[in-house]
Protein backbone atom coordinates (compact mmCIF):
# COMPACT_ATOMS: atom_id res chain seq x y z
CA UNK A 1 0.00 0.00 0.00
CA UNK A 2 2.86 2.77 0.87
CA UNK A 3 4.60 1.60 -2.68
CA UNK A 4 1.51 3.65 -4.10
CA UNK A 5 2.66 6.58 -2.42
CA UNK A 6 5.76 6.43 -2.09
CA UNK A 7 7.09 7.88 -5.37
CA UNK A 8 5.82 11.59 -4.44
CA UNK A 9 7.65 13.24 -2.03
CA UNK A 10 4.49 16.02 -1.53
CA UNK A 11 2.00 13.18 -1.46
CA UNK A 12 0.86 12.34 2.03
CA UNK A 13 -0.19 8.41 2.48
CA UNK A 14 -3.59 7.41 4.27
CA UNK A 15 -1.37 6.55 7.19
CA UNK A 16 -0.16 10.20 7.29
CA UNK A 17 3.61 9.97 5.98
CA UNK A 18 5.44 11.69 4.16
CA UNK A 19 6.79 8.04 2.63
CA UNK A 20 10.14 9.22 1.40
CA UNK A 21 11.07 10.87 4.52
CA UNK A 22 10.96 7.61 6.12
CA UNK A 23 13.01 6.27 3.07
CA UNK A 24 15.35 9.48 3.94
CA UNK A 25 15.43 8.24 7.05
CA UNK A 26 16.31 4.30 5.92
CA UNK A 27 19.67 5.80 3.57
CA UNK A 28 20.88 7.40 7.48
CA UNK A 29 20.33 3.97 8.79
CA UNK A 30 22.48 2.35 6.51
CA UNK A 31 25.37 5.22 6.69
CA UNK A 32 28.08 4.85 9.34
CA UNK A 33 27.52 5.29 12.93
CA UNK A 34 28.37 8.59 14.49
CA UNK A 35 28.22 9.67 18.22
CA UNK A 36 27.89 13.21 20.25
CA UNK A 37 27.99 13.50 23.72
CA UNK A 38 27.57 16.92 25.47
CA UNK A 39 30.14 17.60 28.53
CA UNK A 40 29.41 20.19 31.38
CA UNK A 41 32.85 22.01 29.95
CA UNK A 42 32.28 20.99 25.96
CA UNK A 43 30.71 18.80 23.21
CA UNK A 44 32.70 15.88 21.17
CA UNK A 45 31.70 14.41 18.17
CA UNK A 46 32.92 11.39 16.47
CA UNK A 47 32.99 9.21 13.59
CA UNK A 48 34.53 6.34 11.96
CA UNK A 49 36.42 7.67 8.38
CA UNK A 50 35.07 4.23 6.40
CA UNK A 51 37.32 4.42 2.64
CA UNK A 52 36.39 1.83 0.59
CA UNK A 53 39.46 0.84 -0.41
CA UNK A 54 42.87 1.21 1.29
CA UNK A 55 44.49 2.86 -1.90
CA UNK A 56 42.32 5.96 -1.26
CA UNK A 57 44.10 8.99 0.12
CA UNK A 58 42.27 9.29 3.66
CA UNK A 59 43.81 12.67 4.48
CA UNK A 60 41.58 13.99 2.04
CA UNK A 61 38.39 12.97 3.85
CA UNK A 62 36.63 15.12 6.10
CA UNK A 63 33.35 13.77 8.07
CA UNK A 64 33.83 16.25 11.11
CA UNK A 65 33.57 19.73 9.59
CA UNK A 66 33.52 22.72 10.93
CA UNK A 67 31.00 25.51 9.92
CA UNK A 68 31.96 28.54 11.92
CA UNK A 69 34.13 28.92 14.66
CA UNK A 70 32.12 27.86 17.56
CA UNK A 71 30.45 24.84 15.34
CA UNK A 72 30.91 22.00 13.98
CA UNK A 73 29.25 19.47 12.79
CA UNK A 74 29.33 15.44 11.45
CA UNK A 75 26.87 13.20 9.66
CA UNK A 76 25.54 9.78 8.65
CA UNK A 77 24.27 8.87 5.67
CA UNK A 78 25.01 10.22 2.05
CA UNK A 79 28.81 12.19 1.88
CA UNK A 80 27.19 14.30 -0.66
CA UNK A 81 24.19 15.50 0.13
CA UNK A 82 26.22 16.24 3.91
CA UNK A 83 28.44 18.92 1.83
CA UNK A 84 25.48 20.51 0.34
CA UNK A 85 24.34 21.39 3.72
CA UNK A 86 27.82 21.72 4.83
CA UNK A 87 27.95 24.84 2.33
CA UNK A 88 24.68 25.69 3.02
CA UNK A 89 25.04 26.28 6.63
CA UNK A 90 28.32 27.45 6.22
CA UNK A 91 27.31 30.44 4.04
CA UNK A 92 23.97 30.85 6.76
CA UNK A 93 26.57 31.39 9.32
CA UNK A 94 28.65 34.28 7.58
CA UNK A 95 25.33 35.77 6.58
CA UNK A 96 24.82 36.29 10.72
CA UNK A 97 28.08 37.49 10.77
CA UNK A 98 27.49 40.14 8.44
CA UNK A 99 24.87 41.18 9.97
CA UNK A 100 25.56 40.35 14.12
CA UNK A 101 29.52 40.68 13.51
CA UNK A 102 29.11 37.52 16.09
CA UNK A 103 29.10 33.66 15.40
CA UNK A 104 25.77 32.26 15.32
CA UNK A 105 24.51 30.24 18.83
CA UNK A 106 24.34 27.10 17.45
CA UNK A 107 20.40 27.07 18.38
CA UNK A 108 19.76 29.59 15.61
CA UNK A 109 22.27 27.82 13.28
CA UNK A 110 20.48 24.51 13.97
CA UNK A 111 17.02 25.86 13.10
CA UNK A 112 18.34 27.66 9.71
CA UNK A 113 19.52 24.05 8.43
CA UNK A 114 16.88 22.19 9.73
CA UNK A 115 14.72 24.80 7.84
CA UNK A 116 16.64 24.23 4.83
CA UNK A 117 16.31 20.24 5.19
CA UNK A 118 12.48 21.04 5.16
CA UNK A 119 12.24 23.09 2.15
CA UNK A 120 12.95 19.59 0.60
CA UNK A 121 10.08 18.15 1.54
CA UNK A 122 7.88 20.48 0.72
CA UNK A 123 9.22 21.91 -2.91
CA UNK A 124 8.32 20.04 -6.62
CA UNK A 125 11.17 18.35 -8.14
CA UNK A 126 13.68 17.49 -5.43
CA UNK A 127 14.20 14.74 -2.54
CA UNK A 128 15.02 14.74 1.16
CA UNK A 129 18.57 14.87 2.13
CA UNK A 130 19.82 11.63 2.67
CA UNK A 131 21.59 12.75 5.77
CA UNK A 132 21.00 13.18 9.68
CA UNK A 133 23.37 15.54 11.22
CA UNK A 134 25.11 15.99 14.61
CA UNK A 135 25.89 19.24 15.18
CA UNK A 136 28.05 20.60 18.01
CA UNK A 137 28.99 24.23 19.63
CA UNK A 138 29.48 26.25 22.42
CA UNK A 139 28.19 29.38 22.99
CA UNK A 140 27.37 32.12 25.81
CA UNK A 141 25.09 29.59 27.05
CA UNK A 142 27.14 26.84 26.86
CA UNK A 143 27.76 23.29 25.50
CA UNK A 144 25.07 22.19 22.89
CA UNK A 145 24.54 19.00 20.74
CA UNK A 146 21.79 18.66 18.49
CA UNK A 147 20.72 15.97 15.57
CA UNK A 148 18.76 17.63 12.34
CA UNK A 149 16.69 14.18 10.62
CA UNK A 150 16.16 14.69 7.03
CA UNK A 151 12.45 16.00 7.63
CA UNK A 152 13.75 18.64 9.15
CA UNK A 153 13.36 17.97 12.88
CA UNK A 154 16.02 18.70 15.31
CA UNK A 155 16.65 17.59 18.39
CA UNK A 156 19.07 18.89 21.65
CA UNK A 157 20.52 15.28 23.24
CA UNK A 158 22.66 15.16 26.06
CA UNK A 159 24.04 12.38 24.21
CA UNK A 160 23.41 10.02 21.01
CA UNK A 161 24.01 7.69 18.24
CA UNK A 162 23.02 7.75 14.91
CA UNK A 163 23.63 5.70 11.91
CA UNK A 164 24.27 1.55 11.40
CA UNK A 165 24.69 0.61 15.17
CA UNK A 166 22.57 3.41 17.07
CA UNK A 167 20.38 1.68 19.00
CA UNK A 168 23.37 -0.68 20.48
CA UNK A 169 25.54 2.66 20.62
CA UNK A 170 22.31 5.05 22.88
CA UNK A 171 21.89 1.88 24.77
CA UNK A 172 25.49 1.98 25.48
CA UNK A 173 25.72 5.74 26.10
CA UNK A 174 22.15 5.46 28.47
CA UNK A 175 24.88 3.75 30.47
CA UNK A 176 27.48 5.53 30.60
CA UNK A 177 26.56 8.74 30.16
CA UNK A 178 26.33 11.56 33.46
CA UNK A 179 25.43 14.93 33.33
CA UNK A 180 29.08 15.52 35.61
CA UNK A 181 31.12 14.25 32.88
CA UNK A 182 33.94 16.65 31.38
CA UNK A 183 35.15 16.28 27.60
CA UNK A 184 38.25 14.30 28.23
CA UNK A 185 35.27 11.90 29.52
CA UNK A 186 33.61 12.44 26.77
CA UNK A 187 35.81 11.67 24.23
CA UNK A 188 36.54 8.84 26.01
CA UNK A 189 33.36 7.29 25.93
CA UNK A 190 32.68 8.17 22.39
CA UNK A 191 35.76 6.42 21.20
CA UNK A 192 34.63 3.37 23.81
CA UNK A 193 30.97 4.02 22.07
CA UNK A 194 32.15 3.63 18.49
CA UNK A 195 34.49 0.90 19.18
CA UNK A 196 31.17 -1.57 19.61
CA UNK A 197 30.00 -1.03 16.19
CA UNK A 198 33.31 -0.12 14.20
CA UNK A 199 34.59 -2.56 11.39
CA UNK A 200 37.92 -2.16 10.88
CA UNK A 201 41.03 -1.05 12.63
CA UNK A 202 40.38 1.64 14.97
CA UNK A 203 43.33 3.97 14.86
CA UNK A 204 44.22 7.79 14.46
CA UNK A 205 43.56 7.92 10.82
CA UNK A 206 40.54 6.03 10.90
CA UNK A 207 38.97 8.22 13.87
CA UNK A 208 37.47 11.45 13.35
CA UNK A 209 36.60 13.66 16.48
CA UNK A 210 35.78 17.00 16.61
CA UNK A 211 35.03 18.89 20.33
CA UNK A 212 33.61 22.08 20.97
CA UNK A 213 34.75 23.86 24.25
CA UNK A 214 35.76 27.38 25.47
CA UNK A 215 39.28 28.37 23.76
CA UNK A 216 41.26 31.55 25.23
CA UNK A 217 42.00 33.16 21.68
CA UNK A 218 43.07 37.02 21.04
CA UNK A 219 40.49 39.18 20.02
CA UNK A 220 40.38 41.94 17.48
CA UNK A 221 41.33 44.35 19.77
CA UNK A 222 44.61 42.12 20.68
CA UNK A 223 42.67 41.03 24.22
CA UNK A 224 42.72 37.86 25.44
CA UNK A 225 38.98 36.27 25.52
CA UNK A 226 37.39 33.29 26.20
CA UNK A 227 35.04 32.61 23.16
CA UNK A 228 33.68 29.17 22.08
CA UNK A 229 35.87 27.16 19.52
CA UNK A 230 35.35 24.02 17.65
CA UNK A 231 38.04 22.33 16.47
CA UNK A 232 39.06 18.61 14.74
CA UNK A 233 41.86 17.00 17.22
CA UNK A 234 44.67 16.13 15.44
CA UNK A 235 45.75 12.83 14.86
CA UNK A 236 48.76 12.87 17.44
CA UNK A 237 46.09 13.24 20.16
CA UNK A 238 43.27 10.84 19.05
CA UNK A 239 46.32 8.33 19.41
CA UNK A 240 46.54 9.49 23.35
CA UNK A 241 43.39 8.75 23.98
CA UNK A 242 43.68 4.94 22.10
CA UNK A 243 46.62 4.92 23.98
CA UNK A 244 44.33 4.61 26.94
CA UNK A 245 41.55 2.43 25.59
CA UNK A 246 43.82 -0.21 24.92
CA UNK B 1 19.46 73.51 3.48
CA UNK B 2 21.20 70.38 4.09
CA UNK B 3 18.55 67.30 5.07
CA UNK B 4 20.16 66.99 7.92
CA UNK B 5 19.65 69.88 9.18
CA UNK B 6 15.79 69.87 8.30
CA UNK B 7 13.78 68.97 11.02
CA UNK B 8 16.65 69.67 13.73
CA UNK B 9 18.05 67.85 17.18
CA UNK B 10 20.49 66.44 18.96
CA UNK B 11 22.00 63.48 21.45
CA UNK B 12 24.28 63.20 23.48
CA UNK B 13 25.49 59.88 25.73
CA UNK B 14 27.86 59.03 28.34
CA UNK B 15 29.98 56.65 30.51
CA UNK B 16 30.04 56.61 33.89
CA UNK B 17 31.08 54.67 36.42
CA UNK B 18 28.80 51.39 36.21
CA UNK B 19 26.07 53.25 34.52
CA UNK B 20 25.79 55.42 30.81
CA UNK B 21 23.10 58.18 30.42
CA UNK B 22 21.58 59.27 26.99
CA UNK B 23 19.99 62.32 26.58
CA UNK B 24 17.85 64.30 23.79
CA UNK B 25 15.78 67.33 23.56
CA UNK B 26 12.57 67.33 21.98
CA UNK B 27 12.10 69.89 19.48
CA UNK B 28 10.50 68.90 16.19
CA UNK B 29 10.45 71.55 13.23
CA UNK B 30 10.36 72.19 9.93
CA UNK B 31 13.34 74.39 9.11
CA UNK B 32 12.93 77.77 11.40
CA UNK B 33 9.15 76.69 12.31
CA UNK B 34 9.54 74.60 15.34
CA UNK B 35 6.48 72.21 15.50
CA UNK B 36 6.52 70.07 18.36
CA UNK B 37 7.94 70.34 22.29
CA UNK B 38 7.32 66.61 22.63
CA UNK B 39 8.98 64.80 19.95
CA UNK B 40 10.61 61.48 20.76
CA UNK B 41 14.35 60.36 19.69
CA UNK B 42 15.60 57.77 22.21
CA UNK B 43 14.03 54.46 22.14
CA UNK B 44 14.58 51.93 24.61
CA UNK B 45 15.73 48.25 23.26
CA UNK B 46 15.73 46.53 27.22
CA UNK B 47 16.10 48.10 30.17
CA UNK B 48 19.57 47.68 29.79
CA UNK B 49 20.51 49.18 26.57
CA UNK B 50 18.79 52.48 24.84
CA UNK B 51 19.54 54.06 21.84
CA UNK B 52 18.38 57.80 20.17
CA UNK B 53 18.52 58.68 16.51
CA UNK B 54 18.79 62.61 15.11
CA UNK B 55 18.07 63.54 11.52
CA UNK B 56 15.33 63.57 9.66
CA UNK B 57 12.40 63.05 11.42
CA UNK B 58 10.80 60.53 9.15
CA UNK B 59 13.18 58.36 9.01
CA UNK B 60 13.81 58.68 12.66
CA UNK B 61 10.59 56.82 13.21
CA UNK B 62 10.94 54.61 10.66
CA UNK B 63 14.19 53.39 11.78
CA UNK B 64 12.78 53.10 15.23
CA UNK B 65 10.11 50.64 13.98
CA UNK B 66 12.61 48.53 11.72
CA UNK B 67 14.58 48.07 15.07
CA UNK B 68 12.09 47.43 16.76
CA UNK B 69 11.00 44.23 14.19
CA UNK B 70 14.62 42.95 13.99
CA UNK B 71 15.04 43.21 17.97
CA UNK B 72 11.54 41.52 18.58
CA UNK B 73 12.63 38.50 15.78
CA UNK B 74 15.68 38.17 17.43
CA UNK B 75 14.28 37.94 20.98
CA UNK B 76 11.73 35.40 19.34
CA UNK B 77 13.97 33.23 17.86
CA UNK B 78 17.55 33.17 20.30
CA UNK B 79 15.40 33.09 23.45
CA UNK B 80 17.44 36.26 24.97
CA UNK B 81 18.14 39.59 25.08
CA UNK B 82 20.51 41.42 22.50
CA UNK B 83 23.99 42.51 23.57
CA UNK B 84 24.69 45.94 23.39
CA UNK B 85 27.65 44.92 20.78
CA UNK B 86 25.32 43.18 18.68
CA UNK B 87 22.89 45.69 18.79
CA UNK B 88 25.07 48.19 17.55
CA UNK B 89 26.39 45.81 14.95
CA UNK B 90 22.50 45.20 13.42
CA UNK B 91 22.08 49.09 13.47
CA UNK B 92 25.52 49.58 11.32
CA UNK B 93 24.73 46.58 9.20
CA UNK B 94 20.93 47.80 8.39
CA UNK B 95 21.96 51.55 8.01
CA UNK B 96 24.86 50.07 5.12
CA UNK B 97 22.41 48.32 3.48
CA UNK B 98 20.94 51.61 2.10
CA UNK B 99 24.70 53.02 1.67
CA UNK B 100 23.84 54.34 -2.02
CA UNK B 101 20.62 56.18 -0.76
CA UNK B 102 20.75 56.08 2.66
CA UNK B 103 18.35 56.82 5.80
CA UNK B 104 19.16 60.38 7.25
CA UNK B 105 19.67 59.74 10.64
CA UNK B 106 22.59 59.36 12.97
CA UNK B 107 22.27 57.02 15.94
CA UNK B 108 23.89 56.72 19.15
CA UNK B 109 23.49 54.08 21.47
CA UNK B 110 23.87 53.05 24.93
CA UNK B 111 23.89 50.40 27.34
CA UNK B 112 25.21 47.86 30.10
CA UNK B 113 26.47 44.38 29.04
CA UNK B 114 26.17 41.06 30.50
CA UNK B 115 28.57 42.16 33.18
CA UNK B 116 27.13 45.27 33.58
CA UNK B 117 30.02 47.15 31.86
CA UNK B 118 29.50 50.13 30.37
CA UNK B 119 29.28 50.75 26.65
CA UNK B 120 28.44 53.53 24.36
CA UNK B 121 28.72 53.95 20.53
CA UNK B 122 27.59 56.68 17.52
CA UNK B 123 27.33 56.10 13.98
CA UNK B 124 27.72 58.42 10.91
CA UNK B 125 24.29 57.81 8.67
CA UNK B 126 26.21 54.86 6.83
CA UNK B 127 26.83 52.75 9.94
CA UNK B 128 30.36 54.11 10.51
CA UNK B 129 30.61 52.73 14.56
CA UNK B 130 32.42 55.00 16.36
CA UNK B 131 33.15 52.99 19.45
CA UNK B 132 33.80 55.76 22.42
CA UNK B 133 35.46 55.36 25.73
CA UNK B 134 34.15 59.28 27.41
CA UNK B 135 31.12 60.56 25.18
CA UNK B 136 29.41 60.62 21.75
CA UNK B 137 27.69 63.15 20.58
CA UNK B 138 25.02 63.12 17.09
CA UNK B 139 22.35 66.04 15.37
CA UNK B 140 22.22 69.95 14.25
CA UNK B 141 24.18 71.17 18.11
CA UNK B 142 26.54 68.56 17.39
CA UNK B 143 29.69 70.87 17.60
CA UNK B 144 28.92 72.48 20.65
CA UNK B 145 28.23 68.91 22.39
CA UNK B 146 31.87 67.99 21.68
CA UNK B 147 32.40 71.84 23.17
CA UNK B 148 30.60 71.27 26.34
CA UNK B 149 31.13 67.41 26.63
CA UNK B 150 35.17 67.76 26.50
CA UNK B 151 34.86 70.36 28.83
CA UNK B 152 32.88 68.74 31.50
CA UNK B 153 32.98 65.51 31.22
CA UNK B 154 35.66 63.38 33.59
CA UNK B 155 35.94 59.30 33.80
CA UNK B 156 34.27 57.17 36.57
CA UNK B 157 31.17 59.81 37.46
CA UNK B 158 28.51 58.14 39.80
CA UNK B 159 25.15 57.97 38.32
CA UNK B 160 23.88 61.05 40.07
CA UNK B 161 26.79 63.03 38.86
CA UNK B 162 26.66 61.76 35.27
CA UNK B 163 23.28 62.82 34.93
CA UNK B 164 24.65 66.68 36.34
CA UNK B 165 27.61 66.40 33.47
CA UNK B 166 24.86 65.29 30.71
CA UNK B 167 22.31 67.52 31.61
CA UNK B 168 24.81 70.54 31.66
CA UNK B 169 26.07 69.85 28.26
CA UNK B 170 22.69 68.96 26.82
CA UNK B 171 21.09 72.20 28.15
CA UNK B 172 23.94 74.61 27.14
CA UNK B 173 24.91 73.22 23.86
CA UNK B 174 21.20 73.08 22.81
CA UNK B 175 20.75 77.31 23.72
CA UNK B 176 23.67 78.00 20.98
CA UNK B 177 21.74 76.12 18.41
CA UNK B 178 18.69 77.31 16.49
CA UNK B 179 17.13 74.01 15.45
CA UNK B 180 17.98 72.11 18.93
CA UNK B 181 16.45 72.27 22.09
CA UNK B 182 12.33 73.27 23.10
CA UNK B 183 12.95 70.64 26.14
CA UNK B 184 14.92 67.62 26.71
CA UNK B 185 15.06 64.50 28.31
CA UNK B 186 17.95 62.41 30.02
CA UNK B 187 18.09 58.56 30.71
CA UNK B 188 19.99 56.93 33.80
CA UNK B 189 21.00 53.82 32.80
CA UNK B 190 22.14 51.45 35.74
CA UNK B 191 22.41 48.30 36.36
CA UNK B 192 19.72 48.09 39.03
CA UNK B 193 16.99 50.43 37.22
CA UNK B 194 16.84 53.53 34.65
CA UNK B 195 16.21 56.89 36.20
CA UNK B 196 14.10 58.93 33.31
CA UNK B 197 13.95 63.01 34.07
CA UNK B 198 12.80 66.15 32.08
CA UNK B 199 14.85 68.83 32.14
CA UNK B 200 13.75 72.60 32.64
CA UNK B 201 15.16 74.57 29.99
CA UNK B 202 15.05 77.51 27.80
CA UNK B 203 11.75 76.91 25.33
CA UNK B 204 13.06 79.26 22.66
Amino acid sequence: MADRYSFSLTTFSPSGKLVQIEYALNAVAQGVTSIGIKATNGVVIATEKKTGSALVDDTTVEKVVMICSNIGVVYSGMGPDARVLVDRARKAAQEYKRIYNVEPPTSVLVKEVASIMQEFTQSGGVRPFGVSLLMAGFEEAGPALYQIDPSGSFFAWKATAIGKNMINAKTFLEKRFTSSMEIEDAVHTAILTLKEGFEGAMTDSSLEIGIATMETTINSHGVPTKTGTFRRLRPAEIKDYLANIA
Amino acid sequence: MSIMQYNGGCLVGMKGKNCVAIASDRRFGVQALGLSTNFQRMFSVNNRLYYGLAGLGTDVQTLSEKFRMSVNMYNLKEERDIAPTTFASLVSSTLYERRFGPYFSEPVIVGLEKDDTPFICAMDLIGCINFAKDFVVTGTSSEQLYGMCEALWEPDLEPEDLFETISQAMLNAVDRDALSGWGAVVHVITPTQVITRTLKGRMD
